[in-house]
């Protein structure tokens, strides 16, 4: 079972995150798969360690699934984290990938959330895409 | 599930290094963690508990360079070896390329090695993975207490335990000291990426 991101599909991927960068301010966006691995990103992740937010990101998302569990939900499909300066929003993307999108006060939540639905359903169909395959191969290896 | 870009010529794989608990999974990744240049590695992420019990896992993610032209980048996890852990244990595993086994060589810890390897299987079926077909490498941690006054178990014996099905590639190993740390990352690694090269080349026949 393995995950294949064609040329194509990317530009598509990165174009939508190019799209939700510039019109929600924000001023990063990372596409990472449940498993934790990166698969774009989109913005200023310089001085990021983008696998490790990866890693935490999935595992978040996983821990956060679990507690939705306990309380009668299946998951929660986004996750909201306020700091100082710095403020991350995780919102599920279809049952396979996580769209995280850091902003600082340049911003506000509501644009930034408002922006993700709008991107959000054309990166599902991308993402289903790519996914599809996968169990396409899985049916017949 | 490896994650095969096209576009940037890179594949990322999944690593987890399993095992019953304080046999030295975290240990492992420390000692990567420590003697690996900055520039291939990212930063260690350990989430654990002040008693350093590993409570959720420990990341980290290395560069092995190019192979066929794909810039090679694995993920290498660990999970909490308590057996009430199962839950995160079995998060940690998704996506899962290949496992590291590690076995404490301590004689007291005999029947927990053998536990948390039949969890591990059970734990990758539920996921639909055999642990006969997945890349596996076992490790004999803590090799450096023989002549101590800590009784370890022979190597004969913990293949007989641990390895008599499987027949995967093993290595004796003192985590705390650096032997055979390197030696099982580097077959884990060649395991993991011989079978991702079947897959791609699968791939490329299906298109």
């Amino acid at each position: 079972m393995n995950v294949v991101i064609t040329k194509k599909e990317l530009d598509k991927i990165d174009l939508c995150l190019e799209k939700m960068v510039s019109t929600s301010l924000a001023h990063s966006v990372l596409l990472i798969a449940r498993s934790g691995q990166l698969i774009a990103n989109h913005g200023d992740t310089l001085d990021i360690d983008v696998s490790a937010l990866s890693a935490l990101t999935a595992a978040n998302f996983g821990a956060t699934a679990e507690i939705a569990k306990l309380l009668g939900e299946e998951e929660f499909t986004l996750l909201f984290h306020k700091g100082r300066t710095e403020n991350v929003y995780f919102s599920a993307i279809g049952e396979h990938v996580i769209m995280v999108t850091l902003f600082d006060d340049k911003t506000s939540l509501g644009l930034v959330r408002l922006r993700i639905n709008q991107v959000n359903e054309e990166l599902s169909q991308i993402i289903s895409t790519i996914f599809g395959k996968e169990q396409a191969e899985v049916r017949h290896p | 599930m490896p994650f095969i870009n096209f576009s940037k010529d890179e594949i990322q794989c999944k690593i987890v290094y399993y095992g019953a608990g304080f046999c030295g999974k975290t240990t492992n990744l420390q000692y990567i963690f420590g003697n690996t240049r900055d520039e291939i590695r990212g930063k260690m992420v350990s989430i654990d508990t002040k008693g350093d019990r590993t409570l959720f896992f420990d990341f980290l993610s290395l560069n092995l360079g190019k192979i066929r032209g794909f810039d090679i980048r694995v993920q290498l996890y660990t999970v909490p070896g308590q057996v009430h852990y199962d839950a995160t244990r079995k998060l940690v595993l998704k996506g899962v390329d290949g496992v590291v086994f590690v076995a404490d060589s301590l004689k007291v810890q005999r029947k927990k090695n053998i536990e948390s390897l039949i969890n591990l299987a059970k734990n990758l079926a539920e996921k639909g993975i055999s642990i006969r077909t997945i890349p596996l490498v076992i490790q004999y941690n803590k090799r450096d207490l023989d002549g101590t006054d800590s009784e370890i178990l022979p190597l004969e014996l913990l293949e007989k335990d641990l390895n008599s099905m499987l027949k995967v590639p093993s290595f004796p190993g003192s985590a705390l000291k650096g032997k055979g740390v390197y030696e099982t990352l580097r077959e884990i690694s060649k395991l993991v990426v011989k079978d991702v090269s079947r897959k791609i080349l699968l791939d490329k026949q299906l298109r």
